[in-house]
């Protein structure tokens, strides 16, 4: 009896080690954390400039975001850039996911292919988009020069200088960067597959097409669903690229490429117009937050 | 022979896609050894004669090395912190009970959801008022709260650590941040370095943040400085300057990845077929 009394107490100076364990990352996280992200709801509801007082303004800042329209705009470009760039980014994963699975034709160098495309990923943004602002150059860059000597283009073409391309120039970016990663998830997909699936269907006298059809896209549906949504959350937010490579937030050319994050950081850190950045993110957090909501409701029911 | 045909269109079609993947980053090397008058008259996959010129034209305008040392002090001890509390927290998550461990979790797994950016005006406001502005501290001590990385790992210790291990050593008389750093520590070892590889590129590459916070030009982080080419008149003429700089900024991420993509590989496989 006093024996299992002293090692329940033992027992429980063991778990009470864990809240020693524990404390840095609390601490670091309500300062780090939290703290920001509650500062910045306060700061949506006032006025202030980032430093001297703040003068609350109720859901002024709010009201002001929704009949903003230069706010709307800065969302349909972003979703602009973001639809070409998904289409592009899972067409292509999907397409190399199929080549790799095919029973028949067993391409070899996965290895080696995947590390290849997922390349363009780890290289720093800002590396990325002066390096493709220098070789997409409209009068010296090496691209068009290729393309000129190829015979494709009689004069050069001003990418990111008129409307009608400079967006499209972001996705296509935006894809190479993305399209390796999205591959490696799908890939990953198919292989936890059990195999018998394919060989029954494949005993049974099923195509490839119908295999594929029937077998191979639904079980690769979740993933393909989270695949999508977080690129659509991580799209919504899009800014290092357009950023960078379409001067600043104006988002040239006429604020075709401009996203909401730009239009935000314009707010925040360049006309210090703190209080009305942060509504801002806040409406973008709540647009995200109905996706997200959205994701979970639709891959809970694919489970079921 | 249709077949062999069609295989062979299929291997082509792959490479194409590497060669697009690896092309950019070819020309960037190549341009980086020609002058700003070749680049802007021909393009070419032979090496030119300007790389030294080059060279002297970027390092008089910036000192790219201490862009690199500064880089280097941001991104080693965010990685080394965020790696270890990470475990920490982990393991206590997933062996010990305690009052409020539910709580901690789902805060993790809602922060998770949370966009980086929605707390950007607030974390700028609270560096300002720590008068951290134009130190590497805001940089590096958030690292030791990253929720991905806590989340990951604490799955991870529940799929390969043996808990009649613990009691073991427990019986023994080890003390439990003994039984953590010898025992728990070397099993979780690979998950960490999955994690550890992906928060140094992450941290490595970090743009927004050090773009608002650091200002001082010898303090400015390898991926700031890069951006800042642009608005220097004299530099921008000269494209060659321009790919030189950038080369040297990517080659250690390269180098990195050589060595590491297969830990990189494996941790987005296994992310998406958990989630």
């Amino acid at each position: 009896m006093a024996k299992a009394k002293t090692a329940k107490k033992k027992r429980r100076n063991i778990n009470n080690m864990a809240y020693l364990f524990v404390a840095p990352f609390v601490i670091v996280f309500l300062v780090f954390s939290v703290y920001p992200v509650l500062r910045t709801l306060h700061i949506s509801f006032t006025e202030y400039k980032g430093y001297g007082a703040m003068k609350f303004l109720g859901f002024t800042n709010y009201l002001r975001v929704f009949q903003d329209k230069f706010f709307w705009k800065a969302l349909l470009h972003t979703l602009n850039i973001w639809i070409v760039n998904i289409v592009l980014q899972l067409g292509l994963a999907f397409l190399l996911t199929i080549i790799f699975s095919d029973m028949k034709y067993r391409m070899k160098g996965l290895g080696i292919f995947r590390a290849l495309f997922y390349l363009p990923n780890i290289i720093a943004v800002t590396s990325v988009a002066f390096l493709f602002q220098t070789l997409l150059d409209w009068r010296f860059g090496t691209f068009n020069q290729i393309l000129m000597k190829a015979h494709l283009i009689s004069e050069p073409i001003n990418w990111l200088g008129q409307t009608s391309s400079a967006p499209y120039v972001i996705s296509v970016i935006q894809s190479w960067i993305w399209f390796g990663n999205s591959f490696i998830m799908l890939m990953a997909g198919v292989q936890g597959i059990n195999r018998d699936y394919f060989e029954a269907a494949a005993i049974d006298g099923a195509g490839r097409w119908k295999i594929f059809g029937k077998i191979t896209l639904p079980l690769l549906r979740p993933i393909l669903l989270y695949v999508g949504i977080t690129s659509l959350i991580g799209g919504l937010q899009m800014f290092d690229l357009p950023f960078l490579m379409c001067g600043g937030t104006k988002g040239d050319p006429l604020g075709s490429t401009q996203t909401v994050t730009m239009y935000m950081y314009k707010f925040g850190f360049e006309t210090r117009q703190m209080g009305y950045a942060s509504a801002i993110a806040y409406v973008l957090f709540l647009m995200i937050l109905t996706v997200s909501i959205i994701q979970f409701k639709v891959m809970n029911r694919g489970e079921e | 022979m249709a077949f062999k045909i069609k295989k062979t269109l299929l291997y082509i079609f792959l490479i194409a896609l590497a060669v697009t993947c690896l092309l950019p980053f070819l020309l960037m090397i190549v341009n980086a050894t020609r002058s700003g008058r070749e680049i802007m008259t021909s393009f070419t996959l032979i090496p030119g004669h300007s790389l030294k010129e080059n060279w002297e034209a970027v390092f008089g305008y910036f000192n790219l090395f201490l862009g690199f040392w500064n880089s280097l002090k941001v991104a080693v001890p965010a990685t080394v912190l965020m790696a270890y509390f990470s475990a920490l927290t982990a393991y206590a998550l997933a062996v010990y009970k305690f009052k409020g461990k539910n709580i901690i979790f789902y805060t993790i797994v809602v922060f998770m959801m949370i966009p980086g950016q929605l707390g950007l005006i607030g974390f700028y406001n609270l560096v300002v008022k720590l008068g951290l502005l134009d130190t590497y501290v805001p940089l590096i001590i958030p690292a030791i709260a990253s929720t991905g990385t806590v989340f990951f790992l604490r799955q991870y210790i529940l799929s390969v650590l043996p808990m009649s291990l613990l009691e073991a050593a427990r019986i023994d008389g080890a003390k439990e941040l003994h039984i953590f750093h010898r025992i728990v520590f070397p099993i979780m070892a690979p998950g960490v370095a999955t994690m550890a590889i992906g928060g140094f590129i992450g941290n490595w590459n970090s743009y927004l943040l050090p773009l608002i916070l650091i200002h001082k030009p010898e303090k400015l982080t390898l991926p700031v400085m890069v951006s800042s080419l642009r608005s220097s008149q004299d530099i921008a003429t000269n494209q060659g300057a321009i790919y030189l700089a950038l080369a040297i900024s990517i080659v250690p991420i390269m180098i990195v990845f050589c060595f590491c993509s297969k830990y990189i590989i494996s941790s987005i496989s296994t992310g998406s077929v958990k989630e």
